[in-house]
């Protein structure tokens, strides 16, 4: 391929490539699909590039930034074609939107390409609020939730109101904001196994503070703190649900949460 | 300070499960968080003044032998003398010259985290002198042996009953035979022994907050006023600062300092700023005879121009660590050294060498939320990313984690290869999982399971279902 073509074919239909993240697609698959859904209910026709894995930043975190060079490469090519990228995690999409153009930077071929591809890449919430300006979609889900603000997603991106507005719409649902909601849950990608004890001491302190809120639901935007929270919350014996907002959004969320089974 | 020597990883363990300082960093949490909070939102320019301050900041680093020289010649001219000390050592050697061609026995400090840096105390004490803290919280940390475990406050690590009981067992020489039964008891007593220890002394030894090129003045803060007595009262004062501290002028010094007590404290002002410049004249009603800076290098210039220059904006606020869910968790002792927290991640590598700091820059979950708060706007992440970096790249990651990385590195930059791995594992383990949601145990994720358990996957991968679908269309 040469060069990007950023196209609106022969509709006015935006054309969004989906990026999934390496944990939607192992873990929680079902986000990706609540993803497609708002995104073709907001009029978007979306697509799945099927050269994307993950967007590097276990690499880059670790150090590794050759490697991640090489990564960020091969998902600008796999997303080259699209009118933008949306993904279902602040800390991916900041990967790409900020990280991408840093690192690439000095790279004459690419340092333009990592910029256009930066400029067209959102999170899904930030997408649908500040982009296509959809109204709060009309769902229910009945429960009590509280929702926790990912690190990278509120401070890379600023992602804080968006989520919070698409679910004010959602019939049933009472949004109680915790203590502390933004203050990090003890994933940090690797750090979560380098420091067990720490991560588990930070999440438990969140846990601590959904419990003080009294809700039943725990929602965020980023599966890497949901798979963290939910895992404590799980090991605690803990009655909380931990669901991705995209779920609640597109009425996927009558399937068992995240770390639940089929007989909780 | 030497640098301790069991990993960060085995002294946070043990803090975690300390539970007298978990109540005492508790405190920090809740108090100085909420504090600074107010004092910021009651400053609508406080963000201007952050862009402010990093820029007064960066122009004086891009201009640092300019202002370090005009600084130098203002010293002089009021009849003060600056010595350049490349390293810790040297600066110790020339602290205990000065000290010696004193004559002193008695030495006064005022709070001085560069002078932790260069293990200062030890090296006087070696030298027969008497060293005394003036600063409470340093004066607790020294009759207790230990090392500060915060850059503002010292003691935070302490509770009050720590606190009472050291008295009660080290005070007694000075006539205090009851154990205190309250903070102000327990501060009337440092009082009443280091009123004696001032009049007693010969050198002052004080930190600098801002070094003003303009005028050639020192300007310390304090809310005890410890500052004022220890740069007055004795003989000698000897002013110790890292070549970073001169700003040009008074009113760049009033924008960061207006910066430094919303930061450090969620106050205004501090109680006390205290100004010196050069020694006593004629008509002076008080100060020392003699006056003498130590400008300490100690790797700093080494840090000028390059990738890691912004750390040197640092003013020693401790808000990056009031802020740190790390280290409201391990607390301060655990970094090891002088400066814990995230600044301390930045540059106890920067200053001691990597392989003294190996595990600082990953003990952080790169949350952001130092940078956030940071009043000279420091990108710590962005930092200890780039420590990582070197030392990828220098061989200080571990085997394990660089095979780790490198091999899944390797499979993300194979989509076919990687899809029909996780296409096979994928629906086994959610299988595996479909009832309970979850496994207690994973082989090879014990760094997981050991406190938390691990959602299993939902079914197949997104990937697979995704072709599906588009095959059926
Ligand atoms: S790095 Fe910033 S927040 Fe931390 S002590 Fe220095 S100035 Fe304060």
């Amino acid at each position: 391929m040469t060069g990007d073509r950023a196209s609106q074919t022969n509709s006015t239909q935006p054309r969004v490539g989906l990026f999934v993240t390496c944990l939607v697609d192992l873990f929680r698959p079902g986000i990706g699909f609540a993803c497609v859904k708002l995104l073709e209910d907001a009029g978007c026709a979306v697509e799945v590039p099927a050269a994307q894995v993950c967007c590097g930043q276990p690499a880059f975190n670790s150090g590794d930034t050759d490697a991640t060079r090489r990564i960020a490469r091969q998902t600008i090519e796999a997303f080259a074609g699209y009118d933008y990228v949306v993904g279902p995690s602040g800390s991916c999409m900041a990967t790409i939107s900020k990280d991408y153009p840093e690192i690439l930077k000095d790279d004459s071929e690419w340092s333009e390409r990592a910029r256009a591809l930066a400029g067209r890449s959102y999170e899904l919430m930030a997408f649908l609020t500040d982009v296509l300006e959809v109204s709060p979609p009309e769902t229910s889900f009945e429960g009590r939730a509280t929702y926790h603000d990912s690190c990278s997603g509120l401070r890379s991106l600023g992602i804080k109101q968006q989520p919070r507005t698409l679910l004010s719409g959602v019939k049933g649902l009472t949004l109680t904001e915790m203590q502390d909601a933004e203050v990090c849950c003890g994933f940090g990608g690797t750090f979560c196994v380098k420091y067990p004890e720490i991560s588990v001491k930070m999440v438990s302190d969140k846990i601590g503070n959904i419990d003080a809120s009294g809700a039943d639901t725990l929602l965020g935007g980023d599966l890497g703190c949901l798979l963290n929270i939910a895992g404590r919350l799980k090991r605690l014996g803990k009655d909380v649900r931990v669901l991705h907002t995209a779920e609640v959004l597109a009425g996927m969320a009558d399937r068992p949460g995240i770390g639940d089974g089929d007989r909780d | 300070m030497a640098i301790a020597g069991e990993s960060f990883k085995s002294r946070a363990s043990s803090a975690l499960s300390d539970a007298s300082l978990q109540t005492s960093i508790a405190g920090l949490k809740s108090g100085f968080v909420a504090a600074r909070a107010r004092a910021v939102a009651a400053l609508p320019e406080f963000e201007a003044m952050r862009d402010a301050g990093a820029a007064i900041k960066d122009h004086t680093l891009a201009h640092l032998d300019v202002y370090l020289e005009r600084y130098e010649r203002e010293v002089v001219r009021q009849g003060g003398k600056v010595h350049w000390a490349r390293d810790a050592e040297e600066a110790r050697r020339i602290i205990r010259e000065i000290c010696a061609a004193a004559g002193a026995r008695t030495v006064v400090k005022g709070k001085s985290m560069v002078s932790e840096e260069i293990d200062l105390n030890a090296a006087l004490e070696a030298d027969g002198l008497e060293v005394v803290e003036s600063d409470a919280g340093e004066y607790i940390v020294q009759l207790a042996g230990e090392a500060p475990s915060h850059i503002v406050m010292p003691t935070i690590h302490k509770t009050t009953d720590d606190v009472a009981d050291l008295f009660e067992d080290r005070h007694r020489a000075y006539g205090f035979m009851d154990r205190a039964k309250s903070a102000a008891e327990l501060i009337g007593q440092v009082r009443t022994i280091l009123r004696e220890k001032y009049f007693a002394a010969d050198v002052g030894i004080t930190g600098a907050n801002f070094l003003v090129a303009e005028t050639g003045s020192n300007i310390i803060v304090t809310n005890e006023g410890n500052g004022d007595l220890t740069s007055t009262l004795a003989r000698v004062h000897i002013v110790t600062a890292g070549i970073e501290k001169v700003v040009p002028t008074l009113n760049d010094a009033s924008v960061l300092l207006r910066l430094l007590a919303r930061s450090a404290l969620g106050m205004e002002v501090t109680s006390y700023m205290t100004l010196s410049t050069g020694p006593r004249r004629a008509d002076d009603l008080d100060g020392p005879e003699e006056y003498h800076v130590v400008l300490i290098d100690n790797g700093r210039t080494e840090m000028l121009g390059g990738a890691f220059q912004s750390m040197l904006r640092c003013i020693r606020c401790g808000a990056c660590m009031n802020h740190c869910p790390v280290y409201l968790s391990v607390g301060g002792h655990s970094y090891g050294w002088v400066y814990p927290g995230p600044m301390g991640a930045v540059l106890t590598p920067m200053i001691a060498g990597h392989e003294k700091a190996k595990e600082l820059p990953h003990a952080c979950t790169l949350n952001g939320r130092c940078q956030q708060v940071c009043p000279v706007k420091i990108p710590l992440p962005d930092l200890l990313r780039r420590l990582r970096h070197q030392q990828w790249e220098q061989g200080f990651i571990d085997a394990t984690t660089r095979w780790g990385i490198s091999a899944w590195a390797w499979l993300a930059q194979r989509p076919k290869l990687y899809r029909a791995a996780t296409g096979l594992a994928i629906p086994v383990l959610a299988w595996l999982g479909r009832s309970s949601g979850r496994f207690r145990s994973l082989p090879l994720a014990s760094g997981w399971t050991a406190g938390r358990d691990m959602p299993a996957p939902q079914g197949e991968t997104f990937h697979a279902q995704w072709a599906r679908r588009a095959r059926q269309k």
